[in-house]
């Protein structure tokens, strides 16, 4: 078991011809993804990965039975990318483009929502479940199989604590990179009940950040409804105010949205909140060891 | 990206948003002459500075002649303005706004921003215009009116009536105007993919006429390809230098005030290096995230910046290489240490693809103040370390 992905799960690319698009898509089949085809607008019918490239989602979906994209199409493209995959019956399309417009997003995924598909993203680095099937662009050779959920809004802080975790000795049923954008898909609230109904998980790493309140609302929903532990880490205890720290959402603004008002929020919810991301590995040990 | 208050007008006045008449000067003749344009009999002299708070930092007076015009404008042209949104160093006024006096009956607050958890934009009014509306928001919540608009239906009828019964507003010729107003301001936050925008004052004039008496507009960053008249009013004279020069380069730059400088890929882990720096009992002197695409030239000019920080005492390099091989990396710092002279102590961490190799390229090039660490903890010790020996 895991969430959203495993090793039947048939994914398309768009903007899959692109360099972007071939890299990732290349590494993602070498992983043994089943990428069963991918769409690139006029080169329909031709090959490209030993995949077949379709000019449609639609194409694509009625002729592969894919259910997941992954997408790489510019910034600008995003939000139609988005729902073509939704109204092609997509049920999750996993977004990696970085610098799409928040305008564009917000219409995007209430468009996908109406269509019931989910979003991971944008501007993330993917979804793995270690050892069968990663979509995205994380260094899969990290992520050993295991039973620690990770949900993080940071990429390079998704590797560094799935190698902590991995080093304890543990390793990874599912690793989700949410993105940092202000409007972003799937998030902690969706997910921590996904890995909660997991019987191959038995306990979750967060790592949040400053801006927004995505980390109260997850505070508020671990306290009511996660039994499973749960390790949490926010970025940007140091950031100053009022100043954007690399990510579009990362911003604590008019005072509101601070490290130290989600550490507070979280520890209120039982969670374990280490300061630095240096400690997630061995929280990640003491909790399993507890249980 | 924010622009000044002289330039949010024009915005308005493009979409029919009614604001005072005033000019921008950058000299005080210009200031003069666009005062005798305007007529008086009142005018204000207004700092053009890309921060809040100008009005009592000294950057706002009335005038009664223009005489009065000349004097405030040479007072306040050139000088350094701190406000509470500056920072104690401050911004030099390099520009001013000559406008035309308003007869103030009252003052409020109008503002669209994006509400995060609702995914829509939020139009907030409050009837307590000229504070800060932090103030208001901390102090007396309930006097901010929030109305949210989906906007796959717009901005309704409803919406505009929950703006005026909430700020109380009864009087129906003025219930018009001020609903006019605050659906033109929501109009022009989409058509421009605005970020927030802000009118602190809004006030109702004697005769029951609503101005915007001040403008502030932000704008998100990655739709501005597509509004080239925008981009066209930034100013890059308000802009960090060196934020902008580490632009240019794909990398993200934010200074602090610590001593120990860092260079690290993924805004997360930058961030996470900061916390742990100073959870180790060293300060951290910058934020750096040199993206996905490190290399000798990124890395050299991450170097050079960090380092025109005079307060910098040593350096800690964070790499988690994914996609990116850290042998590679470990080459381009070897590079960049060529390219740049680097006089203080540099820790390097490289973790994850081609650790191995990376740690064994940067042993045998043996350079006398690179030090390696094995990860993040070891690193952060090693910097806060380094930083104290050199004190």
């Amino acid at each position: 078991m895991s969430i959203l992905v495993n090793k039947d799960t048939k994914v398309i690319v768009q903007g899959f011809t692109g360099k972007e698009g071939s890299f990732h898509a290349e590494q993602c089949l070498a992983y043994g993804t089943k990428i069963v085809g991918g769409v690139t607008p006029n080169k329909g019918g031709t090959e490209h990965l030993g995949q077949p490239v379709f000019n449609t989602v639609k194409d694509a979906v009625a002729t592969t039975g894919a259910t997941v994209s992954m997408i790489f199409v510019p910034p600008v493209f995003v939000a139609d990318a988005v729902m073509e995959a939704a109204d092609a019956g997509i049920e999750l399309a996993v977004i990696i483009t970085e610098g799409a417009p928040v305008r564009d997003m917000q219409a995007a995924k209430a468009y996908a929502m109406k269509h019931g598909m989910k979003t991971i993203g944008p501007n993330c680095p993917g979804i793995i479940t270690a050892e069968e099937c990663k979509i995205g662009i994380m260094p899969g050779m990290i992520f050993k199989k295991g039973n620690v959920g990770l949900i993080s809004k940071s990429g390079t802080l998704t590797y560094e604590g799935a190698n902590q975790v991995c080093r304890e000795g543990f390793g990874i049923s599912t690793a989700v990179g949410i993105g940092g954008d202000p409007i972003i898909g799937l998030s902690y609230k969706q997910l921590l009940p996904m890995f909660e109904a997991d019987p191959e998980t038995h306990a979750i790493v967060m790592i949040g950040e400053i801006g927004g309140d995505l980390e109260i609302q997850a505070a508020a929903y671990i306290k009511e409804h996660i039994t499973k532990p749960v390790v949490a880490f926010i970025a940007g205890q140091t950031a100053p105010k009022g100043k954007r720290m690399g990510h579009a959402g990362a911003i604590v603004s008019g005072g509101a949205g601070t490290a130290a008002e989600k550490m507070a929020a979280l520890e209120a919810a039982g969670v374990k909140v280490v300061v630095s991301p240096a400690e997630i590995g061995k929280a990640i040990a003491e909790v399993l060891a507890k249980k | 990206m924010n622009i000044h208050e002289y330039q949010a007008k024009q915005i308005f006045a493009k979409y029919g948003v009614p604001t005072p008449k005033g000019l921008m000067a950058e000299s005080v003749d210009q200031a003069v002459k666009n005062a005798e344009i305007l007529g008086g009999p009142i005018w204000v002299v207004k700092a053009q500075i890309h921060a809040g708070g100008r009005g009592l930092g000294g950057g706002v007076k009335l005038a009664r002649s223009i005489e009065e015009v000349e004097k405030l404008s040479r007072e306040i042209l050139g000088m350094t303005l701190v406000t509470h949104q500056t920072g104690p160093e401050g911004k030099l006024v390099q520009k001013l706004y000559i406008e035309d006096g308003a007869d103030i009956k009252d003052e409020l607050y109008l503002g669209v921003v994006l509400d995060r958890a609702r995914e829509m934009p939020v139009i907030m009014a409050s009837t307590e215009g000229g504070m800060a509306i932090e103030d208001v928001a901390h102090d007396s919540p309930e006097k901010i009116i929030k109305v949210a608009v989906d906007p796959a239906i717009g901005f309704q009828g409803f919406h505009g009536r929950e703006l005026v019964f909430g700020l109380g507003i009864t009087d129906p010729s003025e219930q018009k105007k001020f609903i006019d107003f605050a659906s033109k301001l929501y109009k022009l936050y989409m058509e421009n993919d605005a970020e927030m925008i802000e009118i602190n004052p809004l006030v109702k004039t004697g005769s029951g006429e609503f101005l915007a008496l001040d403008g502030k507009m932000g704008f998100d960053d990655s739709a501005l390809g597509r509004h080239p008249d925008i981009e066209a009013m930034r100013d890059i004279s308000e802009e960090d230098a060196d934020e902008r020069e580490a632009g240019k380069y794909g990398l993200s730059y934010v200074s602090l005030d610590g001593e120990i400088g860092c260079m690290v890929n993924g805004a997360g882990l930058a961030m996470g290096t900061m916390d742990t720096i100073n959870y180790m009992g060293g300060t951290p002197a910058n934020f750096l995230d040199v993206g996905g695409k490190a290399n000798a030239e990124t890395v050299a000019k991450g170097f050079e910046i960090i380092l025109k920080n005079p307060k910098v005492k040593a350096i800690f390099v964070n790499i988690f290489g994914g996609i990116v091989r850290c042998d590679r990396i470990a080459n381009g710092i070897l590079e960049a240490t060529k390219l740049v002279d680097v006089h203080v102590p540099v820790i390097v961490r490289l973790d994850g693809t081609n650790a191995p190799e990376a740690a064994e390229i940067l042993r045998n090039a043996n350079i006398a103040n690179v030090i390696a660490a094995t990860d993040l903890a070891d690193g952060a010790a090693k910097a806060v370390a380094a930083a104290k020996q050199a004190k």
